[in-house]
């Protein structure tokens, strides 16, 4: 006897629900077919291809007309089901109703609109269905046509590429910092980055969508930081919801989406559901894999046979030509959780497992996919990997036998025409050049070349040429590392950092093959310094790499409490200054105010919740950060000169307040401290500073590399100018020089002993180089000089510097 | 298990870390990746460096004060220095962080 059997929604799992069902119980049921799209079943997944221009829709019909007849299913394509009425058993369609004896939801799911202004105009479209992807194509075909995609997943970066390949200018808008965040961590996100940006296609992270913009259709998106990108056509790809209205009208039991026991059953046994419009043990699903097997089970359910469906791992991949990537298991929280990077920057390779209880559970890899399916079957069997885990993360290859990553392969990798030392200009090619000449040691390179034989700090990576050219000739010297994340010194990192142009961390981790996720409280400081000294415009400062005091622009005392210090320029100061400072202390409960060595005024025990108050209130008289905890100038310390004394032979106090006012904000590789004297009586101490200036009659005299720490040091003459202005242009460079050169953490005399002071007053000796570092130390200042102050005390920073919630409340109601 | 929902995960910066007032004293929550939270005792039992203002990197923290490294999955401190920290159990629930309050509790007891 056949039964009545409708299907609602001819999508990719009633498609393969369907095909099990006739293929083993052909003559049960009489089939009815219903879908809102006016077509039959394709394979919704081969949309990018067919939007790339690489298929052509024929190529992915999966169930042509021949094939419903053949089965002798009534197909009711283009016809949207309204309502169940599970009382009387029959699905009312469009154009009538059909009876069934059991029913199967198959609705799918729908695409997330933003719902910001402008989110219904023409030319907005979600990517679902194939009237979406020829809606694209069509816009494609417009002359200069721009596109924007909000959505940076997997679904946003297939359109955006498949767009760009039709030839429009397309921009990608991803809410967080790093692309497709679900599957792939910074490194993989950041290599993926740039492949789509070598394809021409702009990508904008961190960025939230505002509004859509246009009068009849769309013309641009405006994005809260109030950037606007014109645009022809925007594509929102942010995310689906399963499509459960009908089911929720109904009657059933829906929650994220209709939910559905073991057996595919929902909570009328008559009715089942299978693929995206499900929810089973409150998951819900967005790939093909487990919509498969639930088609199965719906299928054994209905002919009668016991089937149960179990979720397991899943794995993705991105259907973007030429971008290898992989991504499988998981990498949530949990418990005793480990790491495995593997990096090989030469061939932009990037993997990474994750393991637990010796089991592999997750694995990302970019670059070079071919052991995914390897490894994703060790994810789904949980089979136990401590035997192989030296090994593991080369693949099935290697196992038995034993490879590690080559150290210098961020160094051979570079090409020829790759600066090694900036000083004298010399690249790499002229140093292996040099080497097939003869050269074998460091000496020979810098007698051939000149390479390292200036300031020095390209020795290592001169060294590791010779290393990479010669072989097992060269014995390296064991320089220090940075850390245990990296094998490259500190001078390699920065040379590297501009000779191969890394503009961002993850550039950094992935192109010199850090061993770590993301470094370490050593080396993430160090190479936030030396990015955003290196690249002031395209690198952001990352808070979450420094220290707590650079973090809180506070120092932090032992106790946890902090220590507030207000710029005093020179060390002068006012009435009002001193009467703000004065109220501050007693409305925040100051325990300790305190005169520094620095002449000015330290107010000790400042809780952390109170700083944006207190600095919104000594900013409000005029005040500014004093950058007391800052690897960056500190104070300029002056006595009073030509003004008040009667042994002054200059305006010692000018000229530290106006080297104060250029050089504050200013980050270096350590602090800087300096000081004016107004004569050789030298009041002001300048010849232990950092730079410490001595004014005679004829002039100032600039001493540098002074120290009064842990080590006492008087300064090296640099030079002798004769006025005001040309005593701030060699300290300005000088102070850049040391940016662009110094180790993270070396205080300048440090420096000068690596690099010699005649290398140093050679160097600023050239007017033009003079000149070109201070224009250099400007450019930075345009963008580091600011108040931090003013910058946190708002109300959103009082929010981050407070707790996110108090417990303690709540329990005592 | 009952679990409190502390607030939004994006209020917690990547690599970064927020406190929770709680009875049983400060409880840091370390954001380790885009969707990884991990809660542990903001007190350093070396010197009592307050742990949420260090440098987060892997699954660990570093102190601010003297550098110990602490696992933020076990809660030990790494190589030489002999230490552990307490560790909650969170979960992330539509972007939502929960704690585990019954662990807070016996946190409070111990
Ligand atoms: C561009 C693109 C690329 C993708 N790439 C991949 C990939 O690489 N790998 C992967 O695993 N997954 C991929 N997916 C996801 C995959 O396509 C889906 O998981 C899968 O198609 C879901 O199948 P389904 O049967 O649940 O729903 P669908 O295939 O969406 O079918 C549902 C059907 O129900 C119809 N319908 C809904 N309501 C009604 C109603 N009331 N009356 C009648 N008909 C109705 C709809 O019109 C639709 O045709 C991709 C998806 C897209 C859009
Ligand atoms: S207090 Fe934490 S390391 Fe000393």
């Amino acid at each position: 006897m056949t039964r009545n059997l409708v299907v609602i929604g001819a999508g990719m799992a009633s498609g393969r629900a369907l095909e099990h069902l006739t293929d083993t119980a052909p003559d049960d049921w009489s089939i009815t077919l219903f879908n809102a799209e006016p077509r039959g079943n394709y394979n919704r997944i081969m949309l990018s291809p067919v939007l790339s221009g690489e298929k052509s829709y024929a190529e992915i019909v999966t169930h042509d007309d021949g094939w419903y007849e053949e089965r002798g299913i009534a197909c009711r394509f283009g016809e949207k089901v309204q309502r169940i009425d599970r009382d009387r058993k029959v699905v009312v369609g469009e154009h009538g109703e059909v009876p069934y004896d059991k029913l199967i939801l198959a609705t799918g799911s729908s695409p997330f609109i933003i719902p910001c202004p402008g989110h219904d105009l023409p030319g907005v479209i979600a990517y679902r269905d194939l009237d979406d992807t020829n809606a694209m194509i069509e816009a494609s075909g417009m002359q200069g046509a721009k596109a924007v995609v909000i959505g940076g997943g997997l679904l946003g970066l297939e359109a955006a590429a498949g767009l760009r390949l039709r030839g429009m200018e397309v921009t990608v808008l991803h809410l967080a910092g790093h692309l497709m965040e679900r599957q792939l961590d910074e490194a993989a996100g950041y290599l993926l980055q740039k492949d789509l940006e070598s394809r021409g296609i702009t990508v904008r992270t961190g960025a939230s969508t505002k509004e859509i913009v246009g009068e009849d259709r769309v013309e641009a998106v405006r994005l809260e930081d109030g950037t606007e990108l014109p645009a022809d056509l925007v594509v929102m790809a942010v995310g689906i919801r399963p499509a459960v209205q009908l089911a929720k009208e109904s009657g059933l039991a829906t929650g994220k989406g209709i939910h559905v026991d073991d057996a595919m059953i929902t909570s009328d046994e008559d009715i089942l559901a299978v693929g995206e419009c499900i929810e089973h043990r409150g998951a819900i699903f967005g790939l093909v894999a487990p919509l498969y097997d639930q088609a199965k089970v719906a299928a054994q359910t209905l002919i009668g046979e016991a089937a149960e469906f179990r979720q397991k791992q899943l794995s993705t991949k991105l259907k973007v030509t030429g971008v290898d990537l992989f991504s499988a298991g998981d990498f949530a929280d949990g418990e005793g959780r480990e790491d495995i990077v593997y990096r090989d920057p030469a061939r932009g390779v990037y993997k990474r497992l994750v393991i637990e209880d010796d089991r592999l559970i997750g694995a990302v890899m970019y670059g070079d996919t071919a052991d995914g399916n390897w490894f994703f079957g060790l994810i789904k069997d949980g089979e136990d990997v401590s035997e192989m885990r030296e090994t593991l993360i080369f693949g099935p290859a290697y196992q038995g036998g034993g490879a590690t990553a080559d150290p210098l392969a961020a160094v051979a990798a570079l090409p020829a025409d790759a600066e090694i030392c900036g000083c004298n200009g010399v690249c790499k090619g002229r140093i292996v050049e040099a080497i097939e000449g003869g050269a074998t040691s460091l000496a020979d390179v810098k007698a051939t070349t000149k390479a390292s034989a200036s300031c020095g700090t390209c020795t290592g990576l001169v060294e590791q040429v010779l290393a990479a050219t010669l072989g097992d000739d060269f014995a390296m010297p064991t320089a220090q590392p940075i850390c245990g994340c990296t094998e490259l010194t500190h001078e390699d990192v920065r040379r590297l950092i501009k000779a191969r142009e890394l503009k961002s961390q993850p550039a950094v981790w992935q192109e010199l093959g850090w061993s770590t996720p993301n470094g370490c409280h050593v080396c993430r400081p160090a190479v936030n310094f030396y990015l955003l000294a290196d690249w002031p415009l395209e690198y952001a400062d990352d808070p979450q790499s420094r220290f707590v005091n650079e973090r809180k622009h506070a120092n932090i005392q032992k106790d946890g409490t902090f220590s507030v210090v207000p710029r005093m320029w020179g060390g002068i100061t006012t009435p009002q200054e001193l009467r703000a400072i004065a109220d501050a202390a007693e409305k925040y409960d100051v325990p300790t105010v305190k005169v520094t060595g620095g002449q000015r005024i330290d107010l000790l025990g400042v809780k952390g919740e109170d700083l944006p108050k207190i600095w919104g209130d000594l900013n409000a008289a005029g005040l500014v950060s004093g950058h007391a905890y800052s690897k960056g100038l500190r104070t300029v310390k002056t006595c009073v000169g030509t003004d008040h004394c009667r042994f002054g032979t200059q305006d010692s106090t000018g000229l530290g307040v106006k080297l104060e006012k250029r050089l504050w904000g200013s980050w270096t590789p350590h602090k800087v401290k300096m000081a004016v004297s107004g004569c050789p009586r030298n009041c002001a101490e300048a010849t232990c500073k950092d730079v410490g200036i001595v004014c005679v009659d004829s002039g100032f005299e600039i001493g540098v590399g002074g120290a009064a720490g842990m080590d006492v040091k008087e300064v090296e003459p640099l030079v002798k100018v004769a006025t005001e202005d040309e005593a701030i242009e060699w300290t300005v460079a000088f102070v850049q020089l040391y940016r662009e050169h110094g180790k993270y953490l070396d205080r300048p005399y440090k420096w000068l002993a690596k690099v010699g002071l005649p290398w140093v007053q050679e160097t600023l000796g050239d007017a033009e180089t003079r000149a070109a570092l201070v224009a250099r130390f400007d450019l930075s200042q345009s963008v580091y000089q600011k108040d931090p102050w003013a910058e946190h005390a708002t109300p959103e920073a009082e929010r981050t510097f407070a707790p996110l919630a108090d417990l303690t409340l709540e329990a005592a109601e | 298990m009952s679990w409190i929902d502390l607030g939004a995960i994006d209020d917690v910066p990547e690599r970064g870390a927020r406190i929770v007032r709680t009875r049983a004293g400060c409880v840091a929550l370390f954001r380790t990746g885009p969707e990884e939270v991990f809660a542990a005792s903001n007190t350093c039992p070396h010197k009592g460096g307050p742990l949420s203002e260090g440098i987060v990197h892997g699954r660990k923290v570093t102190c601010p004060l003297h550098n110990w490294v602490f696992d933020l999955e076990t809660g030990e401190a790494e190589g030489a220095d002999d230490g552990r920290i307490a560790t909650y159990p969170v979960r992330l629930e539509g972007g939502r962080i929960l704690i585990d309050g019954d662990a807070l509790a016996v946190g409070r007891a111990a």
